[in-house]
């Protein structure tokens, strides 16, 4: 399966009447991007209005609480469209051509619905550890409607599909760009990829979907994961947005859907395809919380790996503590198969790093890549300018009573920062 | 001013001579002797070895209290900035020498202290107590391990973030430091993985660590007689959380008295707990804290009686250690208290 990316690199985001792409500037309608969102019923139903704001590189601004981040993308050929089984029909995706409007995001944002939603700061030592102080973002901060306390899983769908929908509406004006740059990435069949890369080491990525319930769901196609056997994917399906988070874990390893986008072992693979490795597919498995589903879910993660006869794979997590388990499952029985691993996590040791950093651990998890550790305290200057609120500070995963100090800064664990400790390997952060 | 350092070295770098001279006595010596003019010349004035302890392995090694206490002597009346020892490289005397007497320094008089050495070298065991630079077996391994530790040193004297051990060249040592690395972690990942494919060697970012696993005491013999108590790691706590256990990473974890409570109803009890889908733990606190259950057990004479106190922290992201140092306190209390059994309920 074969995809040509066409990149069209956003330097600014402006709020105007006129909804287009020029000269590397998004101009955008806030009032228009609002009409497609409530397009959607769920989205009417308990949403009570939106915000906008645009945050930019370098300003002193912080985005908190955090839902999710999405690239806007449009499928301009081939089959299917972008958010396949969720915004756009279920046909499968990954192949053609599709426009990406790089250098922005839309950040979904708002009041709380659990504990877990994550920080963006745009400027100060906040801003290194996450990978979206770099983009300019479109802030959609969400206000729920009444009673939504008591209907938690209806709100987390509607604000969901809200910033799906702001993503599609703004891919949509990448349509009829010229990129600035295209890329084209193509996996083989099996029989094809050993007789057009013979002797290359077959490599596969084990890709790990969070699915442990609210705020802690991914979707492939529209399903929810927990209600997916292990299965394959070209790699250029989630490119297309084949898969989509619904989950905020804790905010620091939480693939929010620009991570499931821009796959970065996705990515390192294709960079190393046909030269070092031949990257033969990808192998979703999910996180669930029953033992009986994990112990499933990694014996046919490891039956497809001898299935598909590979040599090594690159197994990355999702989340933390229970997770660990099915990180170390996945592992040991993929290792016991004959098949080489390399993992990607990230760590709790503690504040102080004194800790042992995983809940689970197995010598044959012999080749580790870590994100750092979650654990360690960072101080947040104040802001100048909060796109969302600051009173759920104290509270979000990372976070303790007086988090929030009274000159506006805050101390808390880098937990709280968005994609920080990525198990993707988004980042350069890690420990020793 | 500059920073006045003590510098600690065997009879073989002072070129009083090899193992025939093994077991010569400590002596104090002014100013650099042999690999300590290497230091000094990193420092370039900014610290400067004041005085060196010259000592015979065998000696240290068959004299070690003697030893100890006069080079202690010698440094408590010095009042250094900073000790450093060696470096040892591969040998073993010299190496297990060069530890134990910067532990002592440390520990003793509270002076900041450094040594290296080869990681196989046996006073390597002491790598999570001091800090002790890596370097190559032999003293060939000089040039490179002089600067990395006198680097390393200059940082701690000046009460410099020290990084962590792959970036300063120090022994891991247990305590887990953030970086950032040059390449994104995916690119790492690819490169390992390529490397064990192609049965080159490669090196994890973090070592598996020995698993503590617990094995179960025997079960109670008889249940209608026995007290027993309900922990979780769930988090369900009073509505409210009033002790502001965190959502994730706890610093702490909950007492709370259940003494006349059948059920635990939704107005009075909620979780805390920031890892798991709340909503269903929320409708039903007992789901995860199951006090309704254990009152019909209590009722229908199946077990003697519920504990009247739980006990409750957050699992989600908390560190092993602090789940462990809270167990080993409320243990205690459920001891004393009389408890033959605790079920401890995770999510």
């Amino acid at each position: 399966m074969k995809l040509e990316l066409g990149f069209t690199q956003i330097n600014d985001i402006q709020f105007s009447k006129e909804c287009k792409v020029d000269n590397g500037t998004l101009y955008v309608d806030p009032e228009a991007v609002k009409a497609f969102m409530y397009g959607d019923d769920d989205v009417k139903a308990w949403v009570k209005d939106f915000t906008f704001d645009v945050a930019r590189p370098g300003e002193s601004v912080r985005i908190t609480p955090v839902k999710d981040v999405i690239e806007p993308r449009v499928k301009v050929e081939g089959p299917g469209g972008v958010f396949p089984g969720v915004i756009s029909k279920v046909d499968t995706v990954g192949s053609g051509k599709t426009h990406v409007l790089r250098g922005m995001a839309v950040v979904t944002a708002g009041k709380i619905v659990g504990f877990q939603e994550g920080i963006i700061d745009m400027s100060g030592p906040g801003a290194d550890y996450t990978p979206f102080s770099k983009l300019n973002n479109f802030v959609v901060v969400a206000e729920p409607m009444d009673g939504y306390q008591d209907n938690k899983h209806e709100y987390e769908h509607a604000v969901r599909i809200a910033g799906l929908r702001a993503a599609t509406f703004i891919g949509e004006l990448a349509r009829d760009l010229t990129p600035d740059e295209t890329e084209t990435f193509e996996t083989y069949g099996i029989k094809e990829g050993i007789e057009k890369l013979p002797g290359l080491p077959r490599v596969a990525y084990v890709h790990m979907l969070q699915s442990q319930g609210l705020l802690h769901d991914t979707y492939v196609y529209g399903v929810d994961a927990k209600r997916t056997l292990t299965t394959i994917l070209y790699p250029t399906e989630t490119m297309d947005g084949a898969i989509i988070s619904g989950n905020c874990v804790s905010a620091c390893d939480k693939n929010t859907t620009y991570h499931h986008e821009n796959n970065p072992v996705v990515k390192s693979l294709f960079e190393a395809h046909g030269k070092t490795l031949n990257y033969v597919c990808n192998i979703i498995t999910n996180e669930n919380v029953y033992l009986a589903d994990k112990q499933r879910s990694s014996d046919w993660t490891a039956k497809l790996c001898r299935l598909l006869d590979l040599d090594g794979v690159i197994v990355s997590q999702e989340g933390f503590g229970n997770p660990d388990t099915d990180l170390i499952m996945n592992t040991k029985k993929i290792e016991l198969q004959g098949v080489k691993t390399t993992i990607i996590t990230d760590e709790y040791a503690g504040q102080d790093g004194k800790s042992q950093s995983l809940a689970d651990a197995d010598p044959l998890a012999d080749a580790v890549v870590t994100g750092g550790n979650a654990n360690e305290v960072i101080i947040l200057p104040k802001m100048d300018k909060v796109i969302g609120m600051l009173d759920y500070v104290d509270v979000i995963a990372g976070g303790h009573a007086g988090s929030l100090r009274p000159d506006g800064s805050i101390e808390a664990e880098l937990q709280v920062i968005t994609g920080a400790t990525n198990e993707m390997g988004f980042n350069c952060l890690s420990a020793r | 001013m500059s920073y006045r350092v003590v510098h600690y070295i065997n009879q073989f770098f002072a070129n009083i001579g090899g193992e025939e001279m093994a077991h010569v006595e400590p002596e104090l010596r002014d100013g650099f002797v042999g690999p300590g003019m290497a230091l000094n010349n990193v420092w370039k004035g900014e610290a400067e070895i004041v005085k060196t302890v010259v000592c015979g392995d065998s000696y240290f090694a068959e004299h070690e209290a003697a030893a100890k206490e006069k080079i202690l002597g010698w440094v408590k009346e010095i009042k250094p900035d900073f000790f450093i020892a060696g470096p040892a490289f591969n040998a073993g005397r010299y190496g297990y020498a060069c530890s134990t007497i910067a532990c002592a320094v440390q520990d003793e008089l509270g002076i900041p202290v450094l040594t290296g050495m080869y990681e196989e070298n046996p006073g390597a065991d002491l790598k999570n107590k001091i800090l002790i630079v890596a370097t190559s077996n032999s003293a060939a391994g000089m040039r490179k391990a002089a600067p990395t530790m006198a680097a390393l040193a200059l940082k701690i004297m000046k009460g410099e973030k020290i990084g962590a051990s792959c970036q300063e060249g120090y022994m891991p040592n247990g305590i887990r430091k953030n970086f950032f690395e040059k390449e994104i972690g995916a690119k790492r990942a690819v490169d390992m993985l390529v490397n064990k494919l192609n049965d080159k060697p490669f090196t994890t970012e973090y070592p598996m660590p020995s698993f503590d696993r617990v094995a179960p005491n025997p079960a109670l013999k008889d249940l209608s007689k026995a007290t027993i108590a309900l922990c979780t790691s769930g988090g369900i706590v009073p509505k409210g959380n009033p002790d502001h256990i965190e959502s994730s990473s706890a610093s702490h974890y909950g007492e709370y008295d259940i003494t006349g409570v059948d059920d635990l109803t939704p107005d009075k009890y909620e979780t805390a707990h920031g890892g798991y889908d709340p909503v269903y733990a929320n409708e039903d606190p007992d789901r995860v804290l199951p006090v309704d259950v254990m009152r019909e057990f209590e009722r229908e004479g199946k077990i003697g009686k519920l504990h009247n106190k739980f006990y409750t922290t957050v699992g989600n992201g908390t560190a092993v250690a602090s789940a462990k140092a809270f167990a080993c306190e409320y243990a205690q209390k459920l001891r004393e208290a009389g408890v033959h059994a605790v079920i401890m309920t995770s999510t």
